[in-house]
């Protein structure tokens, strides 16, 4: 074996990104993109697995089985989706339990969303509209990932999330169609989703020191600021055909940017949200450590089995 | 990795799929199950949800041996400098027809 000149690893690796070509396992790569993109796969991860606890919390009170079987597969594809997504972490050299267990400890994060409350059935239709809305938005650029294992779940993830979206925006516009109380639900769920949706994007450009190296590394392809603003753009007219108004005072029409104009972001919130302080993150992590104890059994018993029978690898 | 922990784990599979009769098994990821039956309907639950496959392969993760992924690899050279294996190497004038 011969060793190589490390300087010579860093111009391959240089090269490649100058021409825009994908970064494959086991490929040389800096250590500092190697923890930069796992970071942002685990986080991903973990917001998909953490992420279907809020819809989950409705599966058992959804209004019909039609609704139900929905909501069911959509759960499922959220797993799905963390799947996925762990699956691509491993390729850079970590595995699926040191990453649950750096979840359930609190050691890696995932997105502030789901530390808020789901208090109605309209609250799932107003995920599905607009936190999967901005997940798409944040998601779509990522299809162009420089890390190939990731840009390919993030493929399978985009076709699958537009099934979200719209079997949200469906369930709103049946809502807006009933009674006066069934409006206020999705008024009062659209309320509470805005601000938080808006946070998704993270932090604004300003204080976001990392953005212009992922972006030179192509993990990253546009700036919080950018996919916050599209965001808007996309989503008001989308509340107008709706029927709902957006909690926003200032969000206005600029002629002049040819975009919306929206208020300011309580990034006080978001930070205290974060760092542990939102409504339910205690309870998120708690329940995921507890489905992770309770399933030791299973997947003690599965191995003792395939052992008996042979077939273990 | 920077721990070692004594962890009963499952194994890791990686999961080929069909798409539809007549196209190659393709990589589409992997999983973890403790036997390849498991891991045969992970796959199928985990890759297959939208009609995405008619057939599906696992493997466990292991017992794949790959080349280096450097694509500078001398592992690939030998076909680098054989351009007569390629038709646009001969010269044949325009008018030879069906060449």
């Amino acid at each position: 074996m011969t060793i190589i000149d490390e300087t010579e690893l860093q111009a391959h690796f240089d090269q490649t990104m100058a021409r825009e070509r994908r970064i494959e396992p086991r490929d040389w790569v800096p250590d500092k993109y190697r923890a930069t993109v796992l970071r942002q796969i685990a986080q991903h991860a973990h917001s998909e697995i953490i992420g279907m606890q809020p819809e989950g919390n409705w599966i058992t009170r959804a209004p019909s089985l039609r609704r139900k079987a929905i909501l069911l597969a959509k759960v499922q594809d959220e797993a799905g989706h963390g799947m996925y997504l762990y699956s691509a972490a491993e390729t850079l050299g970590t595995d699926r339990a040191e990453l649950t267990e750096k979840l359930i400890t609190g050691r890696q994060k995932y997105s502030s969303i789901f530390n808020y409350p789901t208090l109605s059935y309209a609250d799932v239709g107003v995920i599905g509209w607009l936190v999967d809305g901005a997940a798409i938005c944040n998601q779509v650029p990522l299809c162009r990932s420089s890390y190939g294992p990731y840009a390919r779940a993030m493929v399978r993830i985009c076709k699958e999330e537009s099934f979200h979206q719209r079997q949200g925006y469906e369930l709103l516009m049946t809502m807006m169609r009933g009674t006066a109380a069934q409006r206020d639900m999705v008024q009062d769920a659209t309320n509470r989703f805005w601000w938080p949706s808006l946070m998704m994007f993270g932090p604004p450009d300003a204080d976001s020191p990392n953005t212009g190296q992922s972006m030179k590394w192509g993990i990253k392809r546009h700036t919080n600021d950018e996919l916050r603003q599209r965001f808007v753009d996309m989503t008001v007219p989308q509340a107008d055909k709706l029927g709902v108004t957006l909690p926003d005072p200032a969000l206005n029409w600029n002629q002049e940017r040819g975009s919306y104009d929206f208020g300011a972001v309580d990034w006080d919130e978001f930070k205290a949200v974060v760092a542990g302080n939102g409504p339910c993150n205690t309870q998120r992590v708690a329940r995921r450590k507890a489905a992770h104890d309770d399933g030791a059994w299973v997947r003690e018993a599965a191995l003792a089995h395939a052992a008996k029978a042979g077939g273990t690898a | 990795m920077s721990e070692v922990t004594v962890r009963s784990e499952w194994p890791l599979f990686e999961v080929f799929l069909r798409g539809k009769r007549g196209l190659n098994h393709v990589h589409v990821g992997s999983l973890h199950a403790a036997d390849p039956q498991m891991a045969l309907h992970h796959a199928r639950d985990l890759y297959t949800r939208r009609n995405e496959g008619v057939s599906i392969w696992v493997v466990a993760a292991s017992d794949i041996t790959a080349s280096s992924p450097d694509e500078k690899d001398p592992f690939f050279a030998p076909s680098g400098d054989k351009v007569y294996r390629h038709p646009t190497f001969y010269q044949i004038p325009d008018d030879v027809p069906h060449m």
